[in-house]
């Protein structure tokens, strides 16, 4: 892996909510996330909705603050900064939100929005006429027209505006863009001609994403990593072919399998349907949380929580796992207790 | 024609039905040439088009499209639950050998009520919350079988057991809030298929819900399909489901049905370009980084559909023609002989001719497809 | 209607759709070309136009009108005491009649537009200036903030206002910036609550969140987020506050702290009319008339405004009325 851009380690963020069933007030979104990214890397970030996926994205954007743990951004952690150290780390990390009609401003002009970051930092772009001139490039590079500029958000389709809420992130020429499922709300057709252009910039540009998403065929499209998150933990992480071809943790291996294919061969596959939900955050199971749904688990299962082991196949391919009894579906693999959650 | 008073005879479909024969395939709706307008405030637009298909006893039909492209409003036309704006401008629905356009609104929810059954595209909204869920559930068994609360009570929770709520006798009482969306799901499941309806219409059932509560509503569809013999109209926008859950597909787009027939063959071989641009904006198969072939620009808004294809904005086989003269939906075949001429119909390959479809007797559905170039498609 | 703005589009639209590969834009029934100035739209809505006429007249005659009456207002004719309207008889200056004194209504009328207004409209335009900043930022931060400042309109909102002013009257001078101050003390609480509720659920929206993680500061975010989309809910909330400053007004000055005689205001004239309501209707009918005629007016235009000023909803303007209403019957047409 290419030397760690941004690395997270135990991130933990509890939001205090109205009682429970269990008369509990106290629910753990994130629970110790460990986590990095490389320079002009993709991780991806896979879960069912509710694992916590958007609160880690916003906790990395500080629009929340975590409880516990540690941020890094190329050794500073943004947490402490004020002023002028803080602008600068904002404009190295940007954020694509999911919804392209709520994250634009409705009351302005797309030129406007993608401007809007600079109003902040004046100094990227001093006078409006090299803004202007910005906002045309970066119109031209999200493949819209510089005529665009003038017209207003209800004027565009989904995936224009999308191209706007990127345009609008890269407005600030970040290191690392997060992209909270920036293709669900999108349609098929629209959604490939967004992957297409993320693609594009990546290359050009040598940013890095986050790229959370619940589609398992994006995510296997465009993550060079991936992490599985599970009730606010990431249970497992690998190589993105790694993790889809041989999952380790029980519930990759549903998650996997759940995911309809485009295979139409007519073989009918043999498929993990797992029984039940996602429990309550609010009340997560005793020691491993993912035991109410998992088919392989045993009592030791609800009484310690399994630490994360870093998995070696024969081959050396590794993966981080939480799990007392990894699927074992290359023979020959060795556990062994992971120094660090970060260990990959 | 059967009607709610006789649902013993399909409560037990191993008895009536014999076993999977042409029974089986009985077609169970047909439709044709249904249209349905919209009045808004820039005139009258045409939401659906001429839009036609069959759905048989025991498969799965998928109507496939993006969204806005006409699916809930057909699924809605068929049920009779459309908006006032909306107007049915034509067409034929027959269910059972019963023209349901021809009927008034009345006798159409009597006769239709029990037999067909449909569940919505939000399962948040179409419960109502000020009820439980057992009042809701109750209500279908107390208006078309006339049953008392207590015998709908017993219904409500036989029916919750039928679609895999847990504890279902304690759970009866709840409101609809109480639920989480996958279980929410099954509640509306449970109210469509509750008088045993011959047509099960699921408008997007899981596309709010996660991957691994979508496969056990998949698992359920077919379940309750199984038992009940019924025919099944999955709507939907995502390709790997239609792929794995439905023996036929219509694929529509602005309102018209673009193309249709057996999933695996529409699949394999596409004979419409904007199904093999489906297909490919799909990221399988691909080196992880590679460009995606996207289908360019975006569908058509519903007042400036073009007067030829309505493809041709974003068609790369555009020509003039497709400009002046919007393609009919016709049987499609594999390819132009060397001629050049369509010989389409007459492939022997395909089971499927014009001829053998007024019958309703054809044990294939039929392959079709809306486009004057469909025999030049080729697909590596 | 609007067939040739259709056609526009729907040509357009097909003319960009040709070179093929640029994604087409999906034209928004608006009025891209030559979005027509604030003024012409204001001349197609037949019910703005004529309301801002109405407070265009209203806003004229407090300004020129008092000096063409000259001491009109103010003289007595005995003659002429108790004289009913709609007669010119008695000469113009008593077409709209004249009070117990003798003095004509409608110069006294046009004289009160000039002191109601220049009470009225400062107070209503301090309230809200206050109320409503004061309202975004609570509601924007949240938390504290938020908290002390409900208290606070609690407050206000619970003591008596005839109270208030009676004391805060009592230790300053009953000056005309005194009333006009005091007027807007008592109406703060109501913008600013309606202000903080909408900022509240403004802050947390996500295109707040983008601006949040370019590193806006939390006041840039309000003037350039939240103020542009309350302020037409605010304004036409002050509309309403217009008619309820007006008459308040008037209730100050019968405890002796407001306009004295022989100033007039409308709402005084309304207050000092109501017991002749049985013998003289006109005397307080004719300047509630004018309360009422111009709260609506100023209510209706805001109502616009608030249209106008939103792209979402401003193509509804472009449609005459007319066919919007004429669509609705279509329906029943229909077998
Ligand atoms: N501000 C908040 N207050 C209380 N609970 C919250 C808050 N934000 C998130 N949560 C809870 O935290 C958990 C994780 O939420 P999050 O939004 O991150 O999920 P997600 O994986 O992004 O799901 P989705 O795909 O539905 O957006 C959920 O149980 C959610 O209810
Ligand atoms: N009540 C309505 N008034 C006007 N247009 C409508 C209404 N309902 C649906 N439409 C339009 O009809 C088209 C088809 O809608 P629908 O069938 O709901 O699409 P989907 O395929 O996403 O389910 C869309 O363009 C939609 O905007
Ligand atoms: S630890 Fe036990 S319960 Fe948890 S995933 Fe592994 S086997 Fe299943
Ligand atoms: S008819 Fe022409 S434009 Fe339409 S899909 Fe076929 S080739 Fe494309
Ligand atoms: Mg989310
Ligand atoms: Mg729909």
């Amino acid at each position: 892996m290419p030397e760690p851009l941004l690395s997270i380690e135990g991130l933990t963020k509890t939001f205090h909510v109205a009682k429970s069933a269990s008369g509990n007030t106290r629910l753990k979104a994130l629970d110790g996330i460990s986590l990095s990214v490389g320079r002009g890397e993709t991780l991806g970030l896979v879960g069912e909705s509710g694992c916590g996926k958007s609160t880690l994205a916003r906790t990395l954007m500080m629009l929340e603050t975590p409880d516990e743990g540690t941020v890094s951004f190329e050794g500073t952690n943004p947490f402490g900064l004020k002023g002028k150290e803080l602008l600068a780390w904002r404009r190295r990390v940007q954020m694509v939100f999911q919804d392209p009609f709520a994250s634009l401003n409705a009351r302005m002009s797309a030129g406007d929005i993608i401007a809007e970051p600079w109003t902040t930092h004046r100094s990227l772009y001093p006078t409006s006429r090299e803004r202007d001139e910005r906002v045309q490039e970066l119109l031209q590079m999200v493949g819209l027209r510089a005529s665009d500029a003038r017209k207003s958000p209800q004027e565009f389709s989904g995936g224009q505006r999308q191209r706007i809420g990127i345009a609008r992130a890269l407005a600030l020429k970040p290191d690392v863009i997060i992209l909270d499922e920036p293709v669900s709300a999108l349609d098929l057709s629209v959604q490939a001609q967004v992957l297409n252009l993320l693609n594009e910039l990546q290359k050009e540009l040598g940013v890095s994403y986050i790229f959370i998403s619940h589609d398992l065929t994006v995510v296997r499209h465009v993550a060079d990593r991936v992490a599985v998150m599970y009730l606010g933990r990431i249970i497992e992480t690998g190589e993105t072919e790694e993790v889809f071809d041989h999952p380790r943790h029980p519930y990759t291996a549903a998650l996997m399998s759940a995911s309809p294919k485009l295979d139409v061969t007519g073989a009918k596959r043999d498929r993990i349907v797992l029984q039940g939900e996602l429990p309550s955050p609010l009340d997560p199971p005793s020691g491993c949380r993912f035991r109410t749904r998992c088919w392989k688990a045993q009592d030791i299962c609800a009484e310690v929580a399994p630490e994360p082991q870093v998995l070696t196949a024969p081959d050396g391919r590794r993966h981080l796992a939480e799990c007392h009894f990894p699927l074992d579906t290359i023979k020959g693999l060795t556990g062994a207790p992971a120094a660090t959650a970060n260990a990959l | 024609m059967k009607t709610a008073a006789d649902p013993s005879t399909r409560q037990n479909p191993q008895g009536s039905a014999g076993p999977a024969g042409a029974q089986a395939h009985d077609v169970v709706l047909q439709v044709s040439d249904l249209a349905v307008d919209i009045r808004t405030h820039r005139g009258t637009v045409r939401a659906v088009n001429s839009v036609g298909f069959e759905a048989r006893a025991g498969e799965t039909l998928a109507l496939l499209g993006e969204s806005g492209c006409g699916k809930s409003m057909t699924a809605k036309a068929l049920a009779g639950i459309m908006d006032p704006v909306c107007d049915l401008a034509d067409g034929r629905i027959v269910l059972n050998g019963t023209d349901l356009a021809a009927l008034t609104p009345k006798e159409r929810l009597k006769f239709a009520g029990p037999e067909l059954g449909i569940v919505f595209q939000d399962a948040l909204t179409a419960l109502n919350p000020v009820y439980t869920v057992g009042t809701q559930l109750g209500e279908a068994f107390r208006i078309h079988r006339g049953l008392n609360a207590k015998q709908a009570r017993a219904e409500a929770i036989d029916l919750m057991k039928r679609v895999g709520i847990p504890e279902p006798e304690s759970r009866v009482n709840s409101y609809p809030h109480q639920f989480s969306g996958g279980m929410r799901q099954r509640i509306l499941i449970a109210m469509a298929v509750a008088l045993n309806p011959r047509l099960l219409i699921a408008d997007e059932p899981t596309t709010a819900l996660d991957v691994t509560v979508q496969a056990q509503i998949m698992q359920l569809l077919r379940k309750l399909r199984e038992e009940g013999q019924m025919a099944v109209i999955l709507i939907t926008h995502d390709l790997a489901v239609v792929a794995e859950e439905a023996d036929s597909v219509a694929v529509m787009y602005a309102g018209n049905v673009v193309e249709s027939g057996p999933v695996a063959e529409v699949f394999a071989d596409p004979r419409h370009p904007y199904t093999k641009g489906l297909l490919e904006s799909v990221p399988v198969h691909l080196e992880r980084g590679d460009q995606l072939k996207s289908i360019p620009g975006s569908p058509p808004e519903l007042h400036d559909i073009p007067s030829g294809c309505v493809y041709q904005s974003r068609c790369p086989m555009v020509q003039d023609i497709c400009r002046a003269e919007r393609p009919a939906l016709r049987p499609a075949g594999r390819r132009r002989t060397p001629s050049g001429t369509a010989t389409a119909a007459a492939d022997p390959e395909q089971t499927t001719s014009a001829g053998t479809n007024d019958g309703g007797a054809t044990v294939r559905p039929v392959r079709t497809a809306a486009c004057h170039f469909s025999e030049e498609i080729t697909n590596a | 209607m609007t067939s040739s703005l259709t056609d526009g589009a729907a040509s357009e639209g097909q003319e960009e759709r040709q070179p093929a590969g640029q994604p087409p834009t999906r034209n928004a029934p608006d009025l891209r070309d030559g979005q027509p100035g604030l003024f012409r739209l204001l001349l197609k809505d037949r019910f703005a136009a004529v309301a801002a006429f109405v407070l265009l007249l209203v806003g004229l005659t407090a300004l020129v009108g008092p000096a063409l009456m000259g001491d009109l207002a103010t003289k007595q004719n005995l003659l002429f005491a108790n004289k009913a309207p709609f007669t010119m008889a008695h000469g113009w200056e008593y077409f709209l009649g004249s009070d117990s004194l003798g003095r004509s209504m409608l110069a006294r009328l046009v004289v009160a537009s000039r002191t109601t207004l220049s009470v009225a409209l400062p107070a209503v335009a301090v309230a809200l200036l206050i109320g409503s900043l004061w309202g975004v930022w609570a509601g924007y931060h949240r938390g504290w903030r938020e908290n002390v400042s409900m208290r606070v309109a609690d407050v206000i909102m619970s003591f008596p206002s005839l109270l208030l002013a009676v004391v805060v009257l009592y230790v300053f001078s009953p000056s005309a910036a005194n009333i006009v101050l005091i007027l807007a003390l008592t109406r703060i609480p109501i913008y600013l609550r309606t202000a903080r509720a909408e900022s509240a659920e403004l802050q947390s929206r996500t295109f707040v969140d983008a601006a949040r993680t370019f590193g806006a500061k939390p006041n840039a975010i309000i003037f350039r987020h939240v103020i542009p989309v309350v302020l037409p809910t605010l304004l036409t909330l002050a509309t309403l506050e217009f008619c309820y400053v007006m008459l308040a007004e008037s209730s100050l000055s019968f405890l002796g702290i407001g306009i004295q005689p022989p100033d007039v205001s409308w709402g005084l004239m309304v207050s000092q009319g109501r017991q002749y309501l049985q013998t003289a209707w006109w005397l307080s009918i004719f300047p509630g008339v004018a309360i009422v005629v111009t709260t609506i007016a100023a209510n209706v235009l805001a109502a616009w405004l608030r249209i106008a000023t939103d792209p979402a909803q401003r193509w509804r303007l472009a449609l005459p009325r007319k066919r919007l209403i004429a669509r609705i019957p279509a329906k029943e047409a229909q077998p």
